[in-house]
């Protein structure tokens, strides 16, 4: 887990093996084959950052919107239809001038699906897992986020089935935008929290 | 169970390294992986907690220097094992797939996306009733139960306060040996210093959701 980096030269017993199950459960009846080729087409193409990126936008424009997120993410989340699997129970942070928010599971991988899609490898890896915890500051500053001493952070630890996602602060600089322009602002990892909005694109499929 | 997997504040395991650009899958077998682990849910042949502790039994020198969908493909194959579906024999071929009865049906393509969309549910109607409070102290128990836990190590032992009641939810400990034991959820708020001492840093807090049963009033500590 450490290295997370094995990705291009896996064991070739292990390939073996993820094929050797599928077939296995396949033929036991356990999974269909369409309904892998489904939920990996799912998460590789339907549900992404983009869809935490509308979410992020239209509170940024919209007051009443922005209250429903705080109020009750899962709801106002569902008004665009995103819903369902590691996303039943959303709760949204937002960062301000005074609080930055930033997210993790340092049991395994919890992330809320539905608004970012699956996680990068980094969030899963055991040196985020480690030391986000610890020493948020020293990790943000890695991702080139550098925090003020006077700013508070508040690390959250998804322990359970809630799912956090960060509201970043809007960019300066953008007050003539509209929710569509300003969407494409908001980056996978500004709504984990390691990042601020606007410092990168979203990338197709990040 | 105090495993490598419970990984918040340990040292020694490097930088953090982000990579650009990173696609959603890095090969064809993690697709494969993790679809499987999401499809055969379906079925109702094990459930998440008992999912998750499966990964955590992986050999912890394997789990420290596996990948992501490694650790699932150690873990899935581990709960279906345990749980009677497969075997080893069968995997391997030596022996040709037993018929096994299933409680419920295989998943169909065309119906993934509604699955998906409407996902699980870990709020429970009802439950023990809550012996803790919004503004309350608590202290996470210092406890090292050997089976599953959501209580990580950096916390037990610690004081926090409670800042949000969630409700009534499934309780994984209970949940990953088959059992519910449905009880009030909080987010507990730590500050940095209470955590790591001088080696945290004041006016920084880290929010835990945690189970009425990981809780104590401070004085209560044995």
């Amino acid at each position: 887990m450490a290295s997370n980096h094995k990705h291009g030269d896996p064991l070739p017993e292990t390939v073996l093996r993820v094929k050797s199950l599928e077939s296995l459960l396949i033929e036991k009846g356990l999974v269909e084959a369409e309904a892998l080729d489904a939920l990996i087409d799912r998460y590789e193409n339907k549900v992404g950052p983009k869809n935490g990126a509308k979410v992020v936008a239209r509170a940024w424009v919209d007051e009443e919107y922005r209250q429903r997120l705080l109020t009750d993410a899962t709801a106002a989340v569902a008004e665009f239809g995103f819903t369902g699997a590691q996303g039943e129970e959303l709760v949204a942070v937002e960062n301000t001038d005074k609080i930055h928010n930033v997210v993790v599971c340092t049991l395994c991988s919890c992330y809320p699906w539905p608004v970012l899609g699956l996680p990068p490898v980094w969030y899963k890896s055991a040196p985020y897992r480690a030391r986000v915890v610890r020493e948020p500051r020293k990790v943000l500053e890695e991702f080139g986020t550098l925090l003020p001493d006077d700013m508070e952070v508040r690390v959250w630890d998804s322990t359970a089935e809630t799912r956090y996602l960060v509201i970043p602060k809007r960019p300066k600089g953008t007050d003539g935008m509209d929710e569509e322009a300003l969407a494409q602002l908001v980056n996978r990892d500004s709504m984990i929290g390691t990042r601020e909005a606007g410092k990168l694109p979203v990338a197709e499929g990040t | 169970m105090d495993g490598v997997h419970d990984m918040g504040g340990m040292h020694g395991m490097g930088p953090v390294k982000p990579e650009e650009n990173e696609p959603v899958f890095h090969a064809d077998w993690e697709k494969r992986m993790f679809a499987m682990n999401n499809a055969i849910s379906a079925v109702g042949v094990r459930n998440q907690d008992e999912s998750r502790h499966a990964r955590e039994r992986m050999d912890p020198a394997k789990y420290l220097g596996s990948s992501y969908y490694e650790i699932w493909l150690d873990g899935l194959i581990r709960i279906l094992s345990e749980k009677g579906v497969i075997s080893e024999e069968e995997l391997s071929g030596t022996v040709p797939a037993k018929p096994v009865s299933i409680p419920r049906p295989a998943l169909k393509g065309e119906d993934v996306d509604t699955v998906m969309d409407k996902g699980g549910n870990y709020i429970a109607e009802r439950g023990k009733s809550a012996r803790f409070k919004v503004g309350d102290k608590v202290r996470a128990k210092n406890i090292h139960p050997v089976g599953h836990t959501r209580l990580p190590r950096y916390a037990r032992g610690h004081i926090g306060e409670i800042v949000a009641d969630y409700g009534p939810h499934v309780f994984p400990d209970a949940s990953a040996q088959g059992k519910s034991d449905p009880q009030p959820l909080y987010s507990v708020k730590f500050a940095s210093t209470e955590l790591w001492g001088p080696d945290g840093t004041e006016g920084d807090y880290i929010f835990i959701d945690l189970w009425d049963d990981y809780l104590e009033a401070p004085g209560d500590a044995a």
